[in-house]
């Protein structure tokens, strides 16, 4: 059986075509007829899932997809995606270490406007405002501070349980927080070591400091800044006390950790009361809260904002507000423990008062909200997140034994230098 | 009738050039484009996310590459991983390769499953990896420990690291290598084997005076797809550090070329150094290519 050339010559060009169109084709939009599906982008866990449901009851013409990514995956993705121009979910989830890089390229998202200014912690609106006035996030949680610790690991190690007592224990600063490591060390169950990692005990202490990474001129001034090496010098003697665990902050290792039960004390925003909870579950009611030394501070916290990129701005917009409004910040407060950044929220008997079983009834709503009103806000740059990252590396070479504390602050500071390029 | 002719002619001209369109067409779209476009940007300070606002800076990238420290850092993680894995990974594809092609029972299950590592997903296979190395629970260190060798933290050092990711390039591509080998072998005349049967050469005589002298063409099509496929690591090293950070651990111990090219990509978002890296390791790339040939070209003339 032969075809003729010509058809033969005729079936390939149209191969060729249809090869061509297919490549072209991009994947569908966002709208199908009457309803409109909104891309929530997000990362960790921002405890949405059941306001997703009461959303979609009241506006049956909307429906929610949310993915979520790692932190670090999630924002190098958003970057791309506004590079590019095209990607970015309707709404993007923002942490507080990244949110100064995106105010920087502010005209990438919508802005959202001032009605809802009076509404939040001023320091927290502040961040996500571009130097025009912009708004480009609706800021979600903030982080707080507290020390999250283990009752049953405390009490195999003769230290006291009861949260009162253990929040005396370092009331007068990190140096007693270390006193307690060390006689928790000496006493300590086989496999569990003081804290988590380096790392995440200086983003707690850094997070008090009035002034971090950045002055308020957005130079890079860890170099020059005590607080930075102060930080940098606890955390060093902390290691070398032996008191780590050595995890790498949201490593894989890091949440096998929580699991498996390998620290017995970790710095804790109230966001990572959730953390705690989702990769813990089995360890209910042997967690509690107690204070954290050093006075109020803040690591962490989010906002979601509105990329100009998307094709729905405006019922965008309209669903980021009410997942950030006070009633829904309420909910996920008592639901996952991530602390409202609305201000009017902390004198709500349902907030104040709030006690988590998980914790062994700890009464996470006074001790949050009160931290929270004490907290003196700290100046975020661009690079923040990035910085982070790169001082935690400096731990981690201490930790590892590869360098000694000086050999990895030099080696650090350089490492830092080289972002601001 | 003289239209049709033509009509003959032209096709019997144009159409073989038809039939090779398609691959021409996506090449240029997916191949070469990206290249030339790669090569412009690289010549710029290139802000990604800025919108892409650009500023001709000549050479400058190259320039500021070569006295980059971490660079070259890169380069030698990215040559000791590629040692590390393509040196065993092509020996050992040798010799299960002829393990196939005699002795087997079941023969084609084995065939199967030696490819069975490739075709799995590498993020898979790198996360069930990274979790066999871990530091703490990992159950290489449990089997040391069981002989009595004390844990190693997989991630910190230099050596430890990359034994762990040649180790996975290793177990991907082994299999895929066999079977290349064992194809070839298959195309090996018998009689070779008859002959040298009656002369009285033993299987390892046979296996070092036939089959290898008779691969040479393959050895060093495997070599030159090894080595190109080795120097462009990337998913290993980003997923073995297991927190996401394209540093390649804390003092960059297995940060590869590519690797650091998408660190400077997409962290820093500095697009023209990047493309210049990018660059960069393609012309390594092809200058090992190169060696690489004459190499193993020369060693299998020596048999």
């Amino acid at each position: 059986m032969r075809l003729s050339r010509t058809v033969r010559a005729l079936a390939a060009a149209t191969a060729a075509a249809i090869m061509l169109t297919a490549c072209g084709d991009s994947g569908g939009s966002g709208s199908d007829g009457d309803t409109v599906t909104l891309n929530v982008n997000l990362f960790g866990n921002f405890g949405y899932k059941a306001l997703y449901e009461e959303y979609q009851q009241a506006n049956p013409s909307i429906k929610i997809k949310e993915s979520t990514a790692a932190y670090n995956d999630h924002h190098r993705d958003l970057v791309t995606h506004l590079a590019t121009n095209s990607g970015a979910g309707d709404i993007e989830g923002v942490d507080t270490g990244f949110i100064a890089q995106m105010r920087e390229v502010g005209k990438q998202f919508t802005d959202l406007g001032t009605e809802r200014e009076s509404e939040y912690l001023p320091w927290k609106w502040q961040a996500s405002l571009t130097a025009d006035g912009k708004q480009i996030g609706y800021g979600t949680d903030v982080g707080g501070l507290a020390i999250c610790y283990r009752r049953d690991f405390f009490e195999q190690a003769g230290l006291p349980t009861e949260r009162d007592q253990v929040s005396a224990l370092w009331a007068s600063g990190w140096d007693a927080y270390l006193e307690a490591g060390r006689k928790y060390a000496a006493k300590a169950p086989a496999g569990t070591s003081f804290f988590d990692g380096g790392g995440q005990l200086f983003n707690a202490v850094i997070g008090q400091a009035p002034v971090g990474y950045y002055s308020e001129g957005s130079t890079i001034v860890v170099a020059s800044n005590p607080e930075v090496r102060k930080a940098w010098d606890l955390s060093v003697r902390a290691i070398q006390d032996g008191l780590s665990a050595k995890l790498i902050g949201s490593s894989t290792e890091w949440n096998a950790g929580f699991a498996k039960g390998q620290f017995a004390t970790i710095a804790c925003p109230a966001w990572m009361m959730a953390k705690i909870k989702d990769q813990s579950k089995d360890a209910s009611g042997k967690w509690d809260v107690a204070s954290v030394p050093g006075g109020g501070g803040n690591w962490g916290g989010s906002y979601l904002t509105v990329p100009a990129q998307g094709k729905h701005v405006e019922e965008a917009k309209k669903l980021a507000a009410w997942l950030t409004a006070p009633e829904q910040q309420a909910k996920i407060f008592t639901s996952q423990g991530l602390l409202p950044s609305i201000p009017a929220l902390y004198d709500k008997p349902e907030i104040a008062e709030y006690k988590d079983p998980f914790f062994h009834d700890a009464p996470v709503g006074k001790l949050f909200t009160t931290a929270a009103k004490e907290l003196k806000p700290q100046y975020q740059g661009p690079r923040t997140g990035d910085i982070q990252t790169t001082i935690r590396d400096g731990l981690v070479r201490i930790e590892q034994g590869k360098q000694t504390s000086e050999e990895s602050w030099t080696q650090t500071v350089s490492d830092v230098e080289r972002l601001a390029k | 009738m003289s239209s049709s002719a033509r009509l003959a002619r032209l096709d019997h001209k144009g159409s073989p050039y038809l039939y090779i369109l398609p691959f021409f067409l996506l090449f240029g779209a997916f191949g070469l484009f990206p290249l030339v476009y790669t090569g412009y940007v690289s010549f710029n300070d290139w802000d990604l996310i800025d919108a892409g606002a650009h500023q001709w800076i000549g050479l400058g990238n190259y320039r500021e590459l070569l006295t980059d420290a971490y660079f070259w850092n890169a380069l030698g993680n990215t040559l000791s991983i590629w040692v590390l894995s393509t040196v065993p990974q092509l020996l050992a594809a040798l010799w299960i390769a002829h393990l196939l092609n005699h002795r087997l029972r079941t023969r084609t299950a084995f065939r199967m499953g030696v490819l069975l590592p490739n075709i799995t997903s590498i993020v898979a296979v790198t996360l069930v990896f990274a979790q066999m190395f871990g530091r703490d629970f990992g159950m290489v260190n449990w089997l040391l420990g069981v002989v009595g060798i004390g844990p190693v933290d997989w991630q910190a050092d230099t050596w430890s690291s990359h034994l762990a990711i040649a180790i996975i390039v290793m177990w991907r591509w082994t299999g895929y290598n066999a079977l290349i080998y064992l194809a070839s072998m298959q195309a090996i005349p018998h009689d070779l084997y008859e002959a040298a049967d009656l002369d009285g050469a033993s299987q390892t005589q046979q296996f070092w005076r036939i089959t290898v002298p008779m691969l040479r063409p393959t050895i060093i099509f495997t070599t030159v797809i090894s080595t190109i496929g080795g120097l462009q690591i990337i998913a290993e090293p980003l997923l073995f550090a297991g927190s996401g950070t394209p540093t390649g651990g804390s003092d960059r111990q297995f940060q590869t070329i590519a690797l650091f090219m998408y660190e400077q990509g997409f962290r820093e978002f500095r697009f023209g150094y990047a493309s210049a890296i990018a660059w960069t390791l393609c012309l390594v790339i092809a200058l090992f290519a190169i060696v690489n040939l004459l190499l193993t070209r020369r060693i299998a003339d020596e048999e």
